[in-house]
């Protein structure tokens, strides 16, 4: 399956009523596991984030299509 | 004061109980006529409920405050017979529109689907508001508006409410069975009463201006990251009636409220984002910081908060006037049944509850936006600027970019007061729903859904052909809006046809309501005074609904 741009955020047994809801769920979850860390732990945090998440996904052809996304336009 | 404006100065009266010298018991006072007040008060009033309404002023809302009113609102406004002057005189909007620096990342429609009556937002300045406000409540003979009321005490006597009143004429006392708190944010009664309103201020400032200007830029909402003329901070653009244009500054915490408005301050920020040609004039300045907080509960015995006595949100997403006067739509069906003792007073707890829930979406959604909008921390800014870069480019970021996301009425799914439901349906009008508006025709006339439903309990019965229904099932239906609790049942039907006598018919024209409501023959609504749904079956079932009826009005 190819890079996922579209909206894809969702929990299970939760409906919306609002198609902004989900995602703002998942931005509020993400802002909050930063709550009280200093710059460096943010840092060191992400970092952790972005590997559990790469091996969750799994297809390199995946993640090189994220990281060449993430690094465009700089 | 203002150029485009003139503030209505309105008369004081002496009250009866001044004039009589002695005290009355009233069934309904209201406290403050801001709009969250005067709707309560219309509402009850043109119900025909006996209700005194106290203000310690003599206008209108001063200065800058509410613009946005939302589709919601207007429904309610329309059902308070106020709709109309709103929409005529505000400028009415569906389309915002975000920038990250120099361009444009991300556009809304606020309303994607065609078929509705009111459109996604009005702006209006909260005075003319309130001024159409008072006029309507001015034609209500059951209202009794009362300016130069301030209300200096209040205390709960077993089954009445004292308040102790100052006029220029002195002090008076007014006894009240029921008290509706509508004193705003600074709620007097709150604090006499010793009760808490819990929450946090958001630490930052904003530079609120009111400018009169001509321009032709279309009727929408633009809001700004970071622009080139305000770096580093936020601003938004609104079009409200005459000509004048509300413009919101971010300015961080550690600006001087004082500098900030001074004009030789103001208007250096506007020309930059203007364009030195532009010609405009300050209507109003302000600096502002915002809260977020709620009480704990809506009900405390016989006094029930509304509005910003009750809540405070940011204005990011204009939801404080929107959603205090969708608690007075929630409570005065509730309250007028407990007065005429149609139902315990047990009901108005529901009305904390389900506003309670309502403000707990609204201060989430608020606090969001705040959080997105103003970034705490370098992650959260970090962040913040990645989703707006790949906003561009990407569907899923724009659906992250979060520059306030207006108010909408809240589904009350929990609620005490639904029936759950017996059988599947798809789409979003489940028990709890705020209604979706369709196009309907009736008698020769087109007319819209919620222009013709609510004020009282209705049932719509969806049958085939209304010419076909029989004389045992049209009684059923008559009787019921005979009995203590009126339930009016209307047929709706997919094509016009004579119905027996005393039942109306709604044709669904255009096949809307059957698509919305996933509506088919036999299917059968339970709808609420306040235009939510209570219940709904796939067949009509007499028993189904009496008992559906009497959880809606904790009658069970
Ligand atoms: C900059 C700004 C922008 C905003 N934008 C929006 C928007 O776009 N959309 C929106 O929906 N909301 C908006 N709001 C919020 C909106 O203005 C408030 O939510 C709204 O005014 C609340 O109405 P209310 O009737 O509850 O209280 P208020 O408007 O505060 O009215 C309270 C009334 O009670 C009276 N009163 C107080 N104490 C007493 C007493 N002891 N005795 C008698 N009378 C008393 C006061 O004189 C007043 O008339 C904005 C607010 C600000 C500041």
């Amino acid at each position: 399956m190819p890079l996922t741009l579209q909206p894809n955020f969702h929990e299970a047994g939760t409906r919306y009523f609002r198609p902004f809801s989900p995602g703002d769920d998942f931005y509020e979850a993400l802002i909050e596991t930063h709550r009280d860390l200093s710059d460096e732990q943010s840092d060191l945090v992400n970092a952790k984030l972005i590997l559990l998440l790469a091996n969750h996904i799994g297809d390199l052809a995946v993640l090189r299509e994220a990281m060449r996304l993430a690094r465009a336009r700089l | 004061m203002l150029s485009t404006y003139r503030y209505p100065k309105f008369e004081y009266r002496p009250a009866p109980e001044q004039l009589a010298g002695r005290t009355q018991r009233h069934p309904v006072v209201i406290v403050g006529a801001g709009p969250v007040g005067l709707a309560a008060a219309i509402d009850l009033a043109q119900s025909g409920q006996p209700v005194v309404l106290l203000d310690d002023d003599d206008t209108v809302s001063v200065g800058s405050r509410g613009v946005c009113y939302a589709k919601r609102t207007l429904e309610i406004l329309d059902r308070l017979g106020l709709g109309e002057p709103c929409v005529t005189k505000g400028v009415s909007w569906n389309v915002g529109r975000t920038f990250f620096r120099e361009e444009e990342v991300y556009n809304f429609n606020l309303r994607p689907q065609e078929g509705h009556k009111r459109p996604g937002m009005v702006n209006l300045q909260q005075y003319y508001l309130e001024e159409f406000e008072i006029t309507r409540a001015r034609q209500l003979p059951a209202l009794d508006i009362r300016f130069r009321n301030k209300v200096v005490s209040v205390a709960q006597d077993g089954d009445k409410v004292i308040l102790q009143v100052e006029t220029p004429d002195g002090i008076y006392a007014l006894e009240a069975d029921w008290l509706v708190a509508a004193d705003g944010a600074r709620s007097g009664i709150r604090r006499m009463l010793h009760l808490d309103v819990e929450g946090k201020i958001f630490k930052d400032r904003f530079l609120i201006a009111d400018v009169v200007m001509k321009a032709d830029y279309p009727p929408e909402r633009w809001f700004w990251f970071d622009p080139p003329f305000h770096r580093n901070q936020s601003v938004l653009l609104h079009h409200q009636a005459d000509n004048v244009w509300r413009i919101d500054f971010q300015l961080g915490w550690d600006a001087d409220p004082e500098e900030e408005k001074k004009p030789e301050n103001v208007i250096p920020r506007i020309k930059a984002m203007l364009g030195d040609e532009r010609e405009f004039e300050l209507e109003w300045v302000s600096v502002y910081t915002f809260q977020c907080r709620r009480m704990h509960s809506f009900r405390h015995d016989r006094v029930l908060f509304v509005g910003d006595a009750a809540h405070q949100v940011s204005p990011f997403g204009a939801r404080g006037a929107n959603s205090g006067i969708q608690d007075t739509d929630n409570l005065c069906w509730k309250l007028k049944l407990v007065i005429d003792g149609q139902a315990p007073a047990t009901l108005l707890d529901s009305y904390s509850d389900e506003r309670v829930f309502a403000a707990d979406e609204n201060l989430m959604n608020s606090t969001r936006s705040t959080d997105f909008i103003t970034p705490k921390t370098k992650t959260s800014l970090t962040f913040r600027n990645a989703v707006l870069e790949l906003a561009r480019d990407n569907p899923f970021a724009r659906a992250l970019v979060n520059s306030g996301r207006l108010s909408v009425p809240t589904f009350l799914t929990g609620s005490v007061l639904n029936t759950p439901d017996s059988a599947d349906f798809a789409g979003d009008m489940i028990p709890g729903a705020p209604m979706d508006d369709a196009p309907m025709h009736e008698d020769g006339s087109d007319f819209w859904l919620l222009d013709r439903v609510g004020n009282g309990f209705m049932a719509l019965v969806h049958v085939a052909d209304p010419a076909r229904l029989d004389g045992e099932t049209a009684a059923r239906f008559r009787a019921l809006a005979a009995a203590p609790i009126p339930v009016e049942v209307v047929l709706v039907a997919p094509v016009a046809g004579p119905a027996p006598a005393g039942l109306r018919v709604f044709v669904d024209r255009a096949g809307r309501y059957a698509e919305r409501y996933d509506s088919q023959t036999g299917t059968t609504y339970l709808l609420r005074p306040d235009q939510h749904v209570a219940a709904r079956w796939r067949n009509f079932d007499a028993a189904a609904l009496q008992a559906a009826l009497a959880r809606a009005t904790c009658n069970c």
